[in-house]
């Protein structure tokens, strides 16, 4: 129930997808928001903050989620997909994982470009580990925007592949991302 | 041939340096670092940010027998705004404050310089940022001229003065305490 099988996902990678894909949009919105705040807002501290906060308990997730992806058995695609099919979703899960981990990375060398800490929720300190190269704020910020827009964009395709494979295609992909699989393997 | 010509030169110059009434052009010391561009911004109405720019050039010619004919060109380039603090220095460095992909360079340059003792007085001149260009008056006094220990021969003033950041396009609106910015400026250089 809680582990993978080669059947399917169990509920530990089925809940940590979901909340990963909602960290991802909060994340772009609140960060799209945030840059226009104006001064005065009370969110003009409070936004960026947790959008920093938020961004680091993330980046810890999905290092969780690779782990756990490594120590669980792989789920077998199914059946009726197509080989390029198969090519192609490795290819957009790759990209997926690959460009949060560079946003993710580029938006923490913004923050601690000048050697700054990044306090996550006022409870502790992510220390400052790469600053100081030329022009690491502007560079790094260049990056976090362009790949934010590149994920959602990617994020997007990937909800609308799921989608076709639901209704049009009428197979269990999408259902296997909302049901864990059940720990007897022989069920389908 | 060479030496020729160093050698003519060399009696130009001599001959130049003995004519009192020829300003002296000077090199501001930027390589050693004796010269900085500074800015204060209030901030809230509680206290103050302070800031610089980190890379400038400029020359100025001066001499204290004829301070009106002092002349001053400083070349800022917007992208080295410092304020020890790399998330602000971003915010300033975009299309909020200076937006320094499109306007690099900030200038002034002097159109004449009110006088009467040559040790202080109001450099008037044209001030550019955000692709506006601005009449300002510049406060000037002079810090002192003469020979450094290495064979040269230097002159320094500071100035101040302050501007409107609405008066160059800048649209962030910091309140009504922080609408301006105090310019402050050491400016060292070396006898060419």
């Amino acid at each position: 129930m809680l582990k993978n099988s080669t059947q399917g996902y169990g509920l530990v990678s089925i809940v940590m997808h979901w909340l990963v894909a909602l960290a991802v949009f909060s994340l772009f919105a609140l960060g799209y928001w945030m840059v226009d705040l104006g001064y005065y807002s009370d969110w003009y501290q409070t936004a960026p903050m947790l959008h920093k906060s938020f961004g680091l308990c993330l980046f810890a997730l999905m290092v969780f989620r690779i782990i756990w992806r490594l120590i669980n058995p792989k789920p077998h695609g199914l059946s009726n997909h197509q080989a390029w099919e198969k090519t192609v979703a490795k290819l957009g899960h790759f990209a997926l994982y690959a460009m949060l981990f560079v946003l993710m990375i580029s938006g923490y060398l913004i923050s601690t470009a000048d050697g700054r800490a990044i306090s996550v929720f006022g409870w502790f300190d992510v220390p400052a580990l790469l600053s100081g190269l030329p022009q690491q704020e502007e560079i790094a910020g260049d990056i976090h925007e362009i790949l934010a827009w590149s994920l959602i964009v990617l994020s997007a395709g990937h909800a609308l592949a799921a989608l076709k494979h639901h209704f049009i295609d009428k197979d269990a992909t999408l259902n296997r991302m909302l049901k864990p699989v059940n720990s007897t393997p022989t069920r389908k | 041939m060479k030496k020729h010509l160093t050698a003519a030169i060399l009696t130009a110059g001599l001959f130049t340096a003995a004519t009192p009434v020829l300003a002296a052009d000077y090199a501001i010391d930027t390589r050693g670092a004796h010269a900085s561009v500074n800015f204060k911004v209030n901030h809230l109405g509680y206290s103050w940010v302070v800031g610089r720019f980190d890379t400038f050039t400029g020359d100025f010619s001066y001499d204290q027998a004829d301070p009106s004919a002092a002349k001053i060109a400083v070349t800022i380039d917007t992208k080295s705004v410092n304020s020890n603090h790399a998330e602000r220095d971003k915010h300033i460095r975009s299309k909020d404050f200076l937006e320094v992909d499109k306007y690099p360079e900030a200038k002034f340059v002097s159109t004449k310089f009110d006088s009467t003792d040559g040790q202080t007085g109001k450099l008037h001149g044209q001030f550019t940022l955000r692709g506006v260009t601005k009449d300002i008056v510049i406060d000037v006094t002079k810090v002192g001229e003469g020979k450094d220990p290495w064979g040269g021969y230097r002159a320094g003033f500071e100035g101040a003065t302050t501007i409107t950041m609405k008066d160059y396009g800048i649209p962030m609106d910091l309140g009504p305490q922080s609408a301006t910015v105090e310019l402050e400026f050491h400016i060292e250089g070396i006898k060419k």
